[in-house]
Parts: C-alpha cells; sequence; structure tokens
C-alpha cells in the first residue's frame, strides 16, 4: 500500500476545515480567471456592438458543426471528470485513472478539432497577423472579429493544455496509490478548474459560432 | 463542511440536460430569429448550462455559504464590470451637450 494521507495541516482545526480551505483557495483563482476572460467577453461586447454586421459577416467563415461537435465533447469530459472526482471520493482507483485518462483524451480530441479549425482558417487566408487576405466593406470589422475568435479561442485551448498537464500529474498520483477516500483534493481542485474552462466555452461557442 | 457522495445518476441526468441545451441553442441559430431575439435565446441558454454545471459537476449546490459568497462575488464583479462598461458606450451621444 502507497503513503495514506489524511494527514491534517497544523494551520487548521479539523479535515473538514482544511477541506473548505483548499476548495475556496481554487474558487478565489477560478474568480480571478473569471475576471481575466470577462476582459475579453467585455472587449468583445463593446466592439460587437459597435460592428455588428461585421461580426455578423466574420462569424459566418467559423463552422457551425464543428463548434457544436467541440461543445459536445467538452461537455463529455466535463461528465467523466466529475465521474472521476466520484471514484476518488468513494476510493476507486481503477475507475479514477479510467475517467480522468477518458478525459483527457475528450480533450484532446477538443484541441485536435480546433487545431484543425485554426490550420482551415490559415488556407482560407483568414488569420489576421498571420495570412490575412479578405477584401469587401466590412473587411476590418470581419478582421476585428477574427482578433477576437483567435485571442478568445487561443487562450482557452492555453487552459485546456494546462489542464492536460494538471490532469497527466493526477493520473500518476492515482496510480501510485496516492488518493483515498480520505484524501483526493487535488482531484477535487483540479476538477474544478477543468469544469470552469468547460463555462468559458458554453460562452465562447454561441458568442463566436451563432451570430447572425 | 465535509463532502456530499452525489449519485453518479444525477451527473448523468445534467449531462443529458447539457447536450439537450446544446442541441437547442444550435436548433435556435437555424430559426434566424431576429438578431437580439437570437442572442438573448443564445446567452439564456448559456447561462443556464453554465448554472448547471457550476451547481452541479463543481457541487456548489451541496457546498457551504461560503462557497456560494465566493461565486456570487465572481458574478457580482462580472456583472459590474459588463454593466458599467456598456452603460458608458450604449449611452454615448444620446445626451446633448456631452
Amino acid at each position: 500500500m502507497a503513503e495514506q494521507r489524511t494527514a491534517l495541516a497544523h494551520q487548521f482545526d479539523d479535515l473538514a476545515q482544511q477541506y473548505e480551505a483548499s476548495h475556496l483557495g481554487m474558487w478565489a483563482f477560478l474568480l480571478t480567471e473569471l475576471m481575466f476572460f470577462g476582459g475579453l467577453f467585455v472587449g468583445y461586447t463593446v466592439y460587437r456592438t459597435a460592428y455588428l454586421a461585421g461580426f455578423v459577416e466574420g462569424s459566418q467563415y467559423l463552422e457551425v458543426p464543428l463548434g457544436t461537435l467541440n461543445t459536445a465533447v467538452l461537455i463529455s469530459s466535463s461528465l467523466t471528470m466529475a465521474l472521476a472526482v466520484h471514484a476518488a471520493r468513494v476510493g476507486r482507483r481503477q475507475i479514477l485513472i479510467r475517467c480522468l485518462l477518458l478525459t483527457m483524451l475528450l480533450g484532446l480530441v477538443f484541441l485536435g478539432v480546433k487545431g484543425y479549425e485554426y490550420w482551415q482558417k490559415y488556407h482560407e487566408s483568414l488569420a489576421p497577423g498571420v495570412r490575412f487576405n479578405y477584401a469587401g466593406p466590412s473587411a476590418r470589422a470581419v478582421e476585428l472579429f477574427l482578433i477576437f475568435y483567435f485571442v478568445m479561442t487561443g487562450l482557452h485551448a492555453l487552459h485546456m493544455i494546462i489542464g492536460l498537464g494538471l490532469l497527466t500529474v493526477l493520473v500518476l498520483l492515482a496510480w501510485r496509490g496516492v488518493f483515498s477516500a480520505a484524501y483526493h483534493t487535488p482531484v477535487e481542485v483540479i476538477g474544478l478548474y477543468w469544469h470552469f474552462v468547460d463555462i468559458v466555452w458554453i460562452f465562447l461557442y454561441p458568442l463566436l459560432y451563432l451570430i447572425g | 463542511m465535509a463532502e456530499t457522495i452525489v449519485p453518479p445518476r444525477t451527473y448523468y441526468w445534467v449531462y443529458g440536460t447539457l447536450l439537450t441545451l446544446t442541441l437547442l441553442t444550435w436548433g435556435a441559430f437555424h430559426l434566424r430569429l431576429p438578431h437580439a431575439l437570437a442572442l438573448i435565446v443564445a446567452l439564456t441558454i448559456a447561462i443556464s448550462k453554465a448554472l448547471l454545471v457550476v451547481l452541479f459537476f463543481m457541487h456548489v449546490r451541496y457546498s457551504s455559504w461560503l462557497t456560494w459568497v465566493f461565486v456570487g462575488a465572481g458574478m457580482a464583479w462580472l456583472g459590474h464590470m459588463l454593466i458599467l462598461t456598456m452603460s458608458d458606450y450604449v449611452t454615448r451621444g444620446t445626451v446633448p451637450g456631452w
């Protein structure tokens, strides 16, 4: 049997308080993330209000079926993450590892589809700053929309990549038998992070793909 | 507060609802509603989906009041940022002499 951590750190009164503190710490971090993405969403709203026609025109170039597919993929990965946390809580190591691996697989599928979409935009000369060639009265607004598209989905994808790194660590720790029904806080808080990244996409999908 | 073991059945229900809502928002898009109405429909569905994830997948429904305060504070500040910024941009040029 590998190490079984149930130890109470000296600054806490009891395990319940320790549990609460780690959760609130993660929530505090997620709130800073909310303000970080929130700034982008507000910027998007300001420019969408100012250049609605250009934004509608720009979003025609996004592939709605791929965006919808990715939404389903990410929601599925949230389900497997929730099931992983459940497995950790009831101390089922095999199920925990399988659910974490499944979550990673779905995350990779999401990034694969995203990468294909980026590649497509590059080939259609719709990648502002890299390869952009677009004529028409709304060209500047279309470019602005695509900048928001790349920055927002790019930062979201970066969060996914970080999430995949964190999940890799969780799988290794779970493999070594570190987690038990008594100690599994890392699974819980990384789960919160993964769900948060899912929520960001839940808003990106209608705001970028489904305009007009 | 100690953790509550949520039965996986609940997660499957939430998952099914999330997928249904995704199909709904996709279907609503194909109705080609007027722009403002389409935005309201899309955002209502997105907010409902986010709430389901926060309450069930992130266990806020089963969490302490302090967690609720944290989550509420996040939403409140996001609301401040959005509403105060937009109240400026949307009303520019509507006040005579400014």
